[in-house]
């Protein structure tokens, strides 16, 4: 199962080789051109009946948060830095994977037993933190390890409750599965289609940045997994948006003023298709439409999102059925440009 | 089929739930793992797993006890909220620390998988990683709606940590529950070596229940067995970064023998002379403090019982990583069984003479 497949590869900001050599095996036979570029994406191109066509890019981060091997102590165990924005209090306690030989591991904590009164009222801080990964001194982790390696968190994808799924990076592997799943249709517009499986978003958006560059799309529509903070203990008018609702779709955040007329277009093609949607009511975060739109003297942008609770811990959860909502919407999407031209 | 494997055993028991008062599977699970192993097995009100391996030869016949504690600590639901949610709080000492971003199963009608919901960093308010997570922000997520949790989840039901064991270098495991699986795999190293041994005394292995909460497995089994010498397994902390060498023992340089108040001095006479004796690597584990093991229990069950303490040195005790050495283990089951295989009348007169 592709999205079991992605959400399971190993993919730290510059380091996605897994993540792209699944894509690339997955959309090879469905698009003319496959490629990638000095940065590391990857690039599926689809041409359109007419070469003079408008380019279409949709585009979807391979990375995910994660960590770096900075330090290897005496005793054998890892020193990291957060590779993306983890908040430091979500790694204690957790399984790892470290490099591109996954070597088990895991970050542990001081045991309750032996700490000061009130030593949990303090946060875990990362200067106090490090991986286990059984090595019994620093040579032999040097054997196993180097500095600078990623580490991932040893999650696996299940489906859990009703219709649900829980695995790690699901920011932003499931955008990738909507493009990969997307192309898989083996449908074939007027125009060409730019598939862009992006590195780097967690650290800047730096993929994304060097690819619109390169494609000079017409139109842009990043695809991503965003979060949904309808749980308890959270303020309703900061939820942003909830599981099981559709697509969300941005208005802003904080790197982008998405473009009206795509945003209009997205919700006339869903209610024409009957397609639930919502609207993403936070404006913070960011993602590679940030960056894409300001490229060269502009590129029209908007983003389309699954909801995701818990991005950027160790496991997030995802409704299945907004998976499958979000796939049509883009379908309907790309019929509406050769239907009606772009809406920009 | 019953494994012969430590490593296939102890995963193959970590993987079970068994939060205090809730370890039936996992009594289940010991038993047919070690099946082949012992002469009978019962099971006592409380719900110890007591496994008895006769001795040879004419009676009356030593009794030993070996007692590690097959509970875990876990998480109890308080409450269902609107969003499906499940409140939680503790079943033994948990750093609520660990919690947020762990998975976890919730025994409820049936097993249900759920995730420990963390913040992500977008929406929270300024400074709030500088503050520690209270339990009021914690919540379980199975993913399911109130009305679906409430039909397969009420207050009182308990969930578990949901690590798959792994295997780090070293020997070395990492998992949820080892203590004090570790110390069941102890007894089952230990019967493995006594199945080509001759033995006259009478040995059972307790897998005791409640010990997180109060060792009150131990107290009861221990008054049904009546035992002659009894020794609890369990873990001691082990070596890691952050904490004083001084309070920790060394992960692979072999099982620790506790001594203390709770330790009766020929016992751990005998046993560190054994260790010697066959070159079996052991630790000293000074114990000044009593109180936190099933040792603890058998000491004043009915008129006293002469006891002792072996730990298998843990790291990272109390959180689902919990690390050990495959090693240390397999010494600790070969150390008890040579314990066994040496013990005589005169030996057991001997303890109540200071």
């Amino acid at each position: 199962m592709l999205l079991k497949a992605l959400t399971e590869a190993f993919g730290v900001p510059g380091q996605e080789h897994e993540v792209r050599d699944i894509l690339r095996d997955h959309v090879r036979p469905h698009c003319d051109e496959v490629e990638t570029d000095s940065i590391g994406n990857l690039i599926a191109i689809k041409r359109g009946a007419s070469k003079d066509g408008p380019k279409v890019m949709l585009a979807a981060h391979m990375d995910e948060i994660g960590l770096m091997v900075t330090y290897i102590e005496k005793s054998g165990v890892l020193r990291f830095y957060p590779v993306g924005g983890i908040d430091p209090r979500v790694l204690v306690s957790k399984q790892v994977l470290v490099g591109r030989d996954r070597i088990p591991g895991v970050i542990g904590a001081k045991p309750i037993h032996l700490q000061k009164r009130d030593e949990s009222e303090k946060p875990f801080e990362l200067e106090g933190l490090y991986i286990d990964i059984g090595a019994k001194d620093k040579d032999e982790a040097e054997k196993l390890v180097k500095l600078g390696d990623g580490v991932i968190f040893a999650t696996q994808y299940a489906e859990i409750g009703s219709g649900r799924a829980k695995a790690k990076a699901f920011d932003d592997r499931v955008g990738c599965a909507v493009i990969a799943e997307l192309l898989a249709k083996d449908r074939r517009w007027g125009f060409t289609l730019q598939a862009v499986f992006t590195v780097q978003e967690e650290v800047g958006a730096r993929g994304a940045q060097v690819a619109a560059y390169a494609l000079e799309p017409d139109l842009a529509v990043a695809l991503e997994g965003t979060t949904a903070s309808d749980v308890p203990g959270s303020k309703e008018h900061l939820y942003s948006t909830r599981l099981g609702k559709g697509p969300a779709l941005t208005h802003t955040d904080a790197s982008l003023l998405a473009d009206m007329r795509i945003v209009r277009r997205l919700m006339e093609v869903a209610e024409a298709r009957g397609i639930p949607f919502q609207l993403r009511e936070l404006a913070v975060g960011g993602t590679d439409a940030g960056r894409i739109h300001l490229i060269r003297e502009g590129i029209p942008a908007g983003v389309v999102s699954v909801p995701t609770r818990y991005i950027h811990s160790p496991v997030s959860i995802i409704d299945k059925q907004d998976f499958e909502h979000t796939l049509m919407l883009m379908e309907a999407f790309l019929d509406s440009i050769d239907e009606r031209g772009l809406p920009c | 089929m019953a494994t012969r494997d430590l490593a296939d055993f102890l995963a193959g028991l970590v993987s079970e739930a068994g939060v205090s008062g809730h370890e039936r599977e996992v009594a289940e699970v010991a038993k047919a793992q070690m099946s082949g192993l012992f002469d009978e097995a019962r099971h006592d009100a409380l719900g110890n797993l007591i496994l008895l391996k006769r001795g040879m030869g004419r009676a009356p016949h030593p009794r030993v006890m070996l007692a590690a504690h097959m509970d875990e600590i876990g998480l109890m639901v308080t409450k269902i909220e609107e969003e499906g949610c499940l409140r939680v709080t503790e079943v033994g000492g948990i750093d609520r620390r660990i919690l947020p971003g762990l998975e976890v199963v919730v025994h409820g009608r049936r097993d249900l998988p759920g995730v420990v919901g963390a913040k992500p960093p977008h929406v929270q308010e300024p400074d709030e990683r500088k503050k520690s997570v209270k339990w009021e922000d914690l919540f379980i997520d199975v993913g399911l709606t109130a009305d679906e949790a409430r039909e397969l989840v009420q207050v009182g039901d308990t969930a578990t940590f949901a690590t798959h064991p792994s295997r780090l270098k070293g020997q070395l495991m990492a998992g949820k529950a080892m203590d004090d699986r570790a110390g069941v795999a102890v007894m089952f190293e230990c019967l493995k070596v006594l199945a080509d041994a001759r033995h006259h005394a009478d040995v059972y292995c307790v897998a005791t229940v409640q010990e997180e909460v109060g060792l009150r497995g131990a107290i009861t089994s221990t008054y049904g067995i009546v035992p002659d010498i009894g020794i609890a397994v369990d873990v001691g902390h082990g070596d890691m970064l952050g904490v004083p060498e001084y309070d920790t023992l060394t992960l692979g340089k072999g099982p620790a023998i506790a001594f203390g108040p709770q330790v009766h001095p020929a016992v751990f006479a005998r046993l560190k002379e054994i260790a010697d004796d066959l070159d079996i690597g052991v630790q000293v584990e000074p114990s000044p403090y009593p109180g936190g093991t099933d040792a603890f229990a058998i000491q004043v069950t009915r008129g006293g019982i002469p006891s002792a303490l072996i730990s298998i040195p843990l790291r990272y005790m109390h959180t689902a990583v919990e690390t050990v050495s495959l090693a240390d283990i397999k010494k600790a089951g070969r150390l008890l069984a040579e314990f066994v295989v040496r013990l005589d009348k005169k030996f057991v007169e001997g303890l109540t003479c200071f």
